[in-house]
């Protein structure tokens, strides 16, 4: 059978961001895929040399639209660490709820990809719909519809009043009864079914060992969550990783789809807890030394490596974010999958190349 | 097992009001505590360039000798910073955002001179310019 | 905050020994990244078993740095092996899928890698009308 190579992307319709795979085809069957990325690469690990480490956060931040908020939890707290700031226990609740409000938006996101991916335009509008609710929330706590802004080093920029709690806590029932009607479409349509069930499946062993990370590492039985390191508030809430055994596209849907009200759950522990107090300490001096911050993202696993020297620009700042990760077990994925497919294969990973190349 | 998820979700929608707004004719009002517009209110700013030195965006330009302020609404973020940073607290955020343009300018405000002139858009002079970095 | 983090410092011969021990201790590769100090290249390999991040450390000259590719041990290596050729000008051997050169699509070559190492020209391979300033002239604004 002859061979032939498809070129996909670095523009196609299902594509969010640019990604390049060749495809190499024996008739419908994906042989090989060959990536290549860096189209957008911005070089914003070189930044860290020309802005100082506080104003660092803004760009921390805007590494990745989507899961912003963690980006700059996560660059926080590295410095944090560094500098033995003890942050107080009112911003590390805030901080807890504005990354489980990002993670639901998040997975929102994704559900209405996917099932744009499928060709089933109507589940994307009502997930976006929902989403938008979220969107809202975030807007009225932080001011940032995306781009949330209320992260520092020492605590956080912002204050929920009570106020804004009890909206906050009877828009979560709303948003949960939504939800349920979305996801109970994704996991029981027989549409849906026959696109993601068995389709891409990774097992146990071929996803630990191309270093998965996130739900996709989830969705092949791996209980591994970062979350359970204990940092900002999680030390209080104990978060039990959602685990699927089947390992393919079904499962990882599924695995997000549970998430979503995992992480209601959260926010609603976390919102009848949250302790008062101060929300920021002021932080003074340059960071000296070194840490591996790894805080857990809706796409899984990132890993914030941060070294200083006690000058105001940090000397090394590099962060492994989860799409990189997440990209051998895709090209693994594909190897043997129908040519129809590979949208949806190429989505379950939940791809964010702005993120893998900063 | 459940049949007709979809269509019970579909047929609950139709009937109600649309979610979304007809954008250019109906203009989005953004919520309360949104980060919006960055306005500057002279009259108490001594021109020290703290805001300028510490704009992420490098989005200040503060001149010391002439006592101007120029905001480039094209690079700021609206992150709030120079909120913070300012002893004179002379800035703030409104709610709504700045508008779309077509031309690139900066908006130049200036104090304490001769002709009180105060937020009209012009173009935004190079040099008498104090560094930002 | 942060619980167990190593940091052990090797030798570059005994690199792969030592990769290939934790791979079978059941060690996930986190990341690898390098960093350049003022005189050598700084090499760290992360990697995790049950929340425990046990890193790797090595040094490397500034001049031709070289690193055998751990790509046969743990395969989602490359792409991190990839990244530190095109940034830092790292020269690993044995990569099971090499980019050469072509992951990262940079304006300047090797970005991140050091301005004394001879054979560096941060000649812009953009069209620049103007030749820029000294090496090292970073890709951002």
């Amino acid at each position: 059978m002859a061979r032939t190579i498809i070129p996909f992307g670095p523009q196609h319709p299902v594509l969010p961001e640019p990604v390049h795979l060749d495809l190499v085809v024996e008739d419908e069957k994906v042989v090989e895929a060959r990536p290549s990325i860096g189209f957008i690469h911005r070089g914003l690990e070189k930044l860290a040399e020309k802005k100082d480490y506080v104003e660092f956060v803004y760009v921390a931040e805007r590494i990745c639209g989507i899961c912003s908020f963690i980006h700059g939890q996560s660059y926080c707290q590295a410095i944090e660490t560094i500098m033995n700031v003890t942050v107080p226990p009112r911003a590390l609740y805030l901080r807890t709820v504005w990354g489980e409000l990002s993670r639901i938006h998040s997975h929102l996101l994704w559900l209405g990809l996917l099932a744009d991916a499928m060709g089933f335009e109507s589940l994307f509008m009502h997930s976006w719909r929902v989403r938008e609710r979220v969107l809202n929330i975030i807007e009225a706590t932080t001011g940032g519809r995306v781009i949330f802004g209320s992260c520092k080093i020492g605590g956080v920029r912002r204050d929920i009043d009570p106020a804004m709690i009890t909206h906050i806590q009877s828009e979560m029932k709303t948003i949960e009864k939504e939800m349920r009607e979305i996801t109970t479409v994704f996991m029981n349509d027989r549409s849906v079914k026959s696109r993601l069930c068995g389709v891409g499946v990774l097992t146990k062993q071929e996803a630990y060992e191309l270093g998965c990370v996130g739900p996709m590492l989830r969705a092949s039985g791996v209980a591994q969550d970062m979350r359970k390191l204990g940092y900002a508030a999680y030390k209080d809430i104990p978060v039990e990783p959602i685990t699927r055994t089947e390992g393919d596209s079904y499962a990882r849907c599924a695995v997000r789809s549970e998430e979503l009200f995992q992480s209601v759950d959260i926010i609603r522990q976390a919102l009848e807890r949250i302790p008062d107090g101060e929300i920021a300490v002021k932080v003074t001096g340059n960071p000296n030394g070194e840490t591996i911050m790894r805080t857990e993202q809706p796409r899984g696993e990132v890993a914030y490596c941060v070294k200083a020297t006690g000058s105001k620009n940090l000397q090394r700042f590099r962060v492994r974010t989860p799409t990189f990760a997440n990209l051998p077990a895709m090209l693994k994925v594909l190897q043997g999958c129908d040519l129809a497919d590979v949208p949806v294969l190429v989505l379950t990973i939940d791809p964010c190349i702005s993120c893998t190349e900063r | 097992m459940a049949f007709f998820q979809m269509t019970s979700l579909v047929m609950k929608w139709i009937f109600r009001k649309p979610v979304t707004s007809r954008y250019p004719f109906e203009p989005r009002v953004p919520l309360a505590g949104s980060r919006g517009k960055l306005v500057f209110t002279d009259g108490n700013c001594v021109y020290c360039t703290a805001c300028a030195k510490k704009c992420p965006a490098n989005a200040l330009i503060v001149s010391r000798d002439k006592k101007t302020m120029e905001i480039d609404r094209l690079r700021c973020i609206s992150c709030g910073y120079c909120v913070d940073v300012c002893p004179k607290k002379s800035f703030s955020l409104g709610e709504a955002h700045s508008s779309p343009v077509t031309t690139k300018s900066s908006e130049l405000q200036i104090h304490k001179s001769g002709n009180e002139e105060t937020g009209a858009p012009k173009a935004a002079e190079g040099n008498s310019t104090s560094a930002p970095k | 905050m942060t619980p167990e983090q190593t940091m052990e410092p090797i030798a570059v011969e005994t690199l792969l020994q030592r990769v290939q021990k934790m791979h079978e201790d059941g060690y996930r590769l986190v990341q690898i990244h390098a960093t350049t100090l003022p005189d050598k290249l700084e090499i760290t390999y992360s990697f995790d078993l049950d929340l425990r991040l046990a890193s790797l450390r090595l040094h490397l000259p500034l001049e031709e740095p070289r690193l055998p590719s751990v790509s046969t041990i743990y395969g989602c290596a490359v792409l991190y092996e990839n990244e530190m050729h095109d940034l830092f000008r790292v020269q690993v051997d044995g990569m099971t899928l090499d980019f050469k050169g072509n992951l990262y699509k940079t304006a300047v070559k090797f970005p991140f890698g050091s301005t004394k190492a001879p054979g560096v020209t941060c000649a812009a391979i953009a069209p620049a009308p103007t030749p820029k300033p000294a090496a090292g002239a970073a890709p951002v604004k």
